[in-house]
């Protein structure tokens, strides 16, 4: 069973930026990691769960993601998830999905309105995910991020049901928000825990000449359930 | 027919840019109150039917002109 490589597509636009380092890092964790074009209609066979990489699709023009999400690689990504299929956006990838509505709130300009180029310590609320698994329940991690648009938000009735529902998995560490998310959130599940976003870049922490290993952690547990699911192909 | 749209933040939405701009009007000695950004979208139509035009745009910013969760629109027909 362990040495089955599961296929986890990286996806990448016109000005995705952090494919390839995605994609190393998965190659590296056991995965088999083809790039695939944001115009292709369907994801690859056997497709166990998919990636969508930092960058600036589209330049950030209008908002953010705001047009990526009409890719027609966001269809095949859409009834991927509507089966149970894990995804998993980084960074752009994160605004990509929230745009799409695949997960909850909206990313907006950094309260400082400067870019935010540096290492943050970030917290594990939760270990019972397919993204979280390797990680130990408040576990601190560091892992850098880099976003200009990093200021996650939901409104108070939102952000309640969220927190309720156990959907806010990674937070930064008490004094550490680099962005002015609401409730310090970094990273948010969907309600059927098979969608996950963050801002922060765990491609860019595999491995402890990059600073961190704990990137590992996160892409690391996408390859486990990635591969617990090739057992019940969605 | 051309239509102007008007994108804000909703009220409540932190809005950095709108702060760094009443920043600077004050810098500038301007007594000014909150000052907020949007964003404007000049968009023609390829309609004369008002009613038509405007059902057209509201989709369109329903879809992707605007983030409903977090900003409002205006739409402003030219007068014919």
């Amino acid at each position: 069973m362990s040495d089955l490589r599961p296929v986890i597509p990286v996806v990448v636009w016109p000005g995705s930026n952090d494919d390839r380092d995605a994609q190393l890092a998965l190659q590296r964790l056991g995965a088999d990691s083809p790039r695939v074009w944001h115009t292709d209609d369907d994801l690859p066979p056997d497709t166990a769960a998919v990636v969508l990489p930092g960058g600036f699709s589209y330049g950030d023009y209008l908002r953010c993601g705001a047009i990526a999400r009409f890719s027609p690689i966001l269809r095949a990504i859409e009834a991927f998830a509507a089966r149970g299929g894990l995804v998993l956006g980084i960074c752009n990838g994160f605004q990509i999905l929230t745009e799409a509505g695949l997960l909850p709130g909206a990313l907006r300009p950094n309260q400082s309105l400067s870019f935010v180029c540096r290492d943050v310590r970030l917290r594990i609320e939760r270990t019972d995910t397919p993204f979280t698994s390797r990680c130990r329940e408040g576990q601190e991690l560091t892992i850098p991020v880099k976003h200009g648009d990093g200021c996650w938000f939901a409104d108070h009735e939102l952000l309640a049901h969220l927190e309720s529902s156990g959907q806010l998995v990674l937070r930064y560490a008490p004094g550490g928000n680099p962005n002015g998310a609401v409730a310090d959130v970094a990273g948010v599940l969907n309600a059927d825990a098979n969608v996950f976003g963050l801002m922060p870049h765990p491609e860019h922490a595999v491995d402890p000449l990059l600073g961190s290993p704990d990137g590992a952690l996160i892409l690391g547990s996408l390859v486990d359930a990635a591969r617990l699911s090739l057992a019940a192909p969605v | 027919m051309r239509a102007t749209v008007l994108v804000r933040p909703k009220p409540g939405i932190l809005d950095p840019q709108g702060q760094a701009v009443e920043s600077s009007l004050r810098h500038l000695g301007f007594e000014v109150g909150e000052a907020r950004v949007g964003r404007l979208v000049d968009v023609d139509v390829a309609t004369d039917d008002r009613a038509e035009a405007l059902a057209q745009i509201e989709r369109m910013c329903e879809q992707l002109l605007a983030n409903p969760l977090i900003e409002s629109y205006e739409i402003e027909l030219e007068h014919a």
